[in-house]
């Protein structure tokens, strides 16, 4: 990107006959592109950083569409802008929004050749530069309605017809890398024979190679709530455990653990929608019918255990 | 090269240089028209919609605001922005607001690079009804639609919630796979017509006769991924309302959520005026030359709207009837059904321009090759042998009905895998807690005091 805008500044400075609205046009959109560039070395979050750069290719392209070259520009916009950053911020936000650049050095001495490397590509870089800067010959304003002047047709000639070996052997390049990656990612999640159909996963439950049959509760939905955080409740008015779902990040981990430690707690005791007393503490001498019904749910989770 | 593609080429350049004459007034008319049509399809689509899937499901639709309903969306459209706006705690503020914004924008451009019609006279100034003419206008749009995906993915991933998150990362997915389709798609047609310029491709179409029918493999894609590209039903797996509750904009309320509501119409009127342009002949009237008197003028206009609606009335049709997809289905049919038959497509499409344009191929001989290829692929297919279905010797006994019922001596096994490692795991961090705080580390509450149960009941 720092070499873009210094060799479009040198065009527009050996060329006298720059008309207003590029100057203007690029005076907005270089400064743009630095800062975006800029902002997105320093931004700490890493989602930030990708937009920033998404900030940084939209100008270049339009740098571009501006130069007369709309073929390229919008190219620059969908290739790069629309799918390949759109893969980065596909990763990025897997990876997790709270996840931020660690300041740790894991390399030894890898700051140090950091920095120094990263000098030398600038003075490479500033060499070139002040070359190109001291004597750039002004381009020919060119037609992008012809084959010539950088249309579709035009590049197509020179990609499949001049320079069609270098080409093949890139693709090859690419494929390969694609397929690795696909042979390195690739896990075979089930079994040896791959996915199972519906009807062999159906089989494969009443045979108890899964936990139980059915689907697990739901969670629990009554009249004073229905979070998904709310345990689902057994006839018996104890808590179906399996109706906690443990992938809720969302909630925050130290209150669902809080919540799921005074549930457990209360376990034992039956539910005020359950219709049944409670069978120690304070109800102990409210009434007859507490109790019995108590005992007949003691009664009714043996006979399920049995 | 035949000489409809030759006009097809200069075409463009005479419009292009009629465009380049226009006063600026008139461009800021132009701009101004287009941009108002986005949003005032989006208060028709939406009383539409309502009013035809209403039709669908036997039932009247919204009927209180105005006659038949018909202002019901401008009711709502004065109702959002006054409505409270809520912000999660959890939001990127920034990013949040942002998100709307880039999802509305894009879509209101898109529409610049359609040609509306021929060449008009506008308060005395001979102009075409067109804001801008690219020599690559059929890449303006599709920048549009990738950068317009934007908005959905990063107010999902604003929103700092999981629902939103999974939409947010369902549409980043579906756009990258379903725009290679449509790419592809697109490609086909640019082939035939030889040019990149919407109103190239729609001359060519005037002269030769419309895509829809000459590519009609390339047209069915494009079709499919339209709605795809657009996250309308049955694709609208990013705001799947039984799966994540409203998607990508689960958090958002007032005049954000309007801004989505104004995308999304948006980008359907932008798709549906791309495919005709491409494929339905732009603003032609068929089995008329373009010279004909109802093809000069401002009829054209009514021509492409009327073309315009059809396909948005397919768009509501497809609402009606389809159920939605399921993802993983969802991305098998992209990526293992649309791309490649576009390849293979695309690849029948050079090959045949390719013979065209060699000297001394006659179509009789194309066809004959062709003939001659298909019997060839027809005898290979006989050649794959059928794919046996294994007789499972241990299949569980079925009742009449061929549902598996349990043994009458199933056992359910104590202990699963998955239980196990759940086991492990809370331990696991018991220890871990313990080892973090040994002072405060007590017998967890025991069951208590009748009193303290209660209160704690009342959350449940």
């Amino acid at each position: 990107m720092r070499a873009e805008t210094p060799l479009v500044l040198a065009q527009a400075g050996a060329d006298a006959t720059v008309s207003t609205g590029e100057a203007v046009a690029f005076w907005v959109l270089g400064p743009i592109a630095v800062a975006g560039a800029l902002c997105m070395i320093f931004a700490r979050n890493a989602v930030h950083s990708a937009l920033w750069l998404v900030m940084t290719m939209l100008s270049l392209g339009m740098l571009y569409i501006l130069q007369q070259a709309p073929f390229l520009g919008f190219t620059q916009i969908i290739v790069y802008t629309g799918a390949i950053m759109m893969l980065f911020l596909f990763v990025l936000m897997m990876v997790g929004r709270e996840s931020s650049d660690s300041v740790l050095e894991v390399l030894r001495g890898q700051r140090l050749m950091a920095a120094v490397l990263g000098i030398g590509i600038a003075g490479v870089l500033a060499g070139a530069l002040t070359r190109a800067l001291a004597d750039v010959p002004p381009a020919p304003a060119m037609n992008p309605w012809t084959p010539e002047g950088g249309g579709a047709g035009g590049l197509a000639r020179v990609i499949f017809q001049d320079y069609l070996f270098p080409f093949e052997l890139t693709s090859a390049l690419l494929i390969t890398a694609a397929v690795g990656a696909m042979v390195l990612a690739f896990t075979d999640r089930h079994s040896k024979q791959g996915r199972r159909s519906q009807r062999e996963l159906v089989a494969a439950r009443f045979r108890g190679e899964y936990e139980r049959p059915s689907p697990k509760p739901g969670p629990g939905v009554y009249a004073t709530s229905n979070s998904v955080a709310t345990p689902a409740l057994l006839p018996d008015g104890s808590i179906a455990p399996e109706s906690l779902s443990d992938l809720i990040e969302s909630t925050p981990t130290a209150q669902l653990q809080a919540h799921r430690k005074q549930l457990e707690s209360r376990a034992a005791g039956p539910d005020t929608h359950a219709l049944a007393g409670p069978e120690d503490g304070a109800g102990d001498g409210e009434a007859a019918g507490g109790t019995a019904t108590a005992t007949e749910d003691a009664v009714t989770a043996t006979e399920d255990k049995a | 090269m035949t000489p409809f593609l030759a006009q097809a080429a200069t075409e463009p350049i005479n419009r292009a240089e009629l465009l380049a004459d226009d006063p600026l007034w008139l461009i800021l008319l132009k701009a101004v028209v287009v941009m108002l049509i986005g949003p005032i399809f989006t208060v028709a689509l939406i009383v539409g919609e309502r009013k035809i899937v209403g039709r669908m499901q036997n039932r009247p639709g919204p009927n209180r605001v105005g006659p038949f309903g018909l202002l019901q969306s401008l009711a709502d459209a004065i109702k959002l922005p006054f409505k409270e706006q809520v912000i999660p705690d959890t939001a990127d503020r920034k990013i949040y607001f942002l998100a709307p914004v880039i999802a509305v924008v894009p879509a209101l451009i898109g529409l610049a690079a359609i040609p509306f019609g021929g060449e008009v006279t506008i308060f005395g100034e001979p102009t075409v009804l067109q804001l801008i003419e690219l020599p690559v206008s059929v890449l303006l749009v599709l920048a549009g639609a990738s950068i317009g995906v934007y908005g959905i993915v990063l107010g999902g991933w604003a929103s700092g919630s999981p629902y939103p998150l999974l939409g947010g990362l369902r549409s980043a997915a579906q756009v990258i796979s379903y725009e290679i389709a449509m790419g592809l798609s697109i490609i086909g047609v640019v082939l035939y017509s030889q040019s990149m310029a919407t109103s190239g491709i729609v001359a060519a179409q005037a002269d030769g006769g419309w895509y829809f029918y000459l590519l009609l493999p390339s047209f069915v894609i494009y079709m499919i991924s339209m709605v795809g590209e657009t996250n309308r039903a049955p694709f609208d797996l990013p705001e799947a309302e039984s799966e994540l509750v409203g998607g990508f904009h689960t958090e958002y309320s007032s005049m954000k959520f309007a801004m989505f509501f104004l995308a999304e119409y948006s980008n359907m009127v932008i798709v549906s005026a791309f495919a005709t342009t491409l494929f339905l002949g732009g603003g032609m009237f068929p089995f008329f030359g373009a010279d004909a008197a109802i093809n000069q003028g401002w009829w054209p206009v009514l021509w492409f709207l009327a073309k315009m609606c059809v396909v948005l009335f397919g768009f509501i049709w497809l609402r009606g009837t389809l159920p939605r997809f399921r993802y993983d289905q969802f991305m098998k049919l992209g990526w293992k059904v649309l791309v490649p038959a576009a390849l293979v497509w695309l690849l029948l499409i050079a090959t045949v321009r390719a013979l065209r344009n060699a000297e001394g191929v006659s179509t009789g001989q194309i066809l004959i090759i062709g003939g001659v290829a298909i019997v060839v692929v027809v005898l290979l297919m006989l050649l794959i042998p059928e794919k046996e279905i294994p007789d499972d010797e241990a299949a569980v006994t079925t009742t009449g009905g061929g549902h598996p019922v349990p043994p009458l001596d199933l056992k359910v096994p104590e202990t699963t895998p998955r239980q196990k490692a759940l086991e492990a795991k809370r331990r696991s961090e018991e220890k871990r807690q313990a080892e973090l705080s040994p002072s405060t580390a007590g017998s967890p509450g025991a069951p208590g005091a009748g009193s303290k149960e209660g209160e704690s009941h009342g959350d449940l």
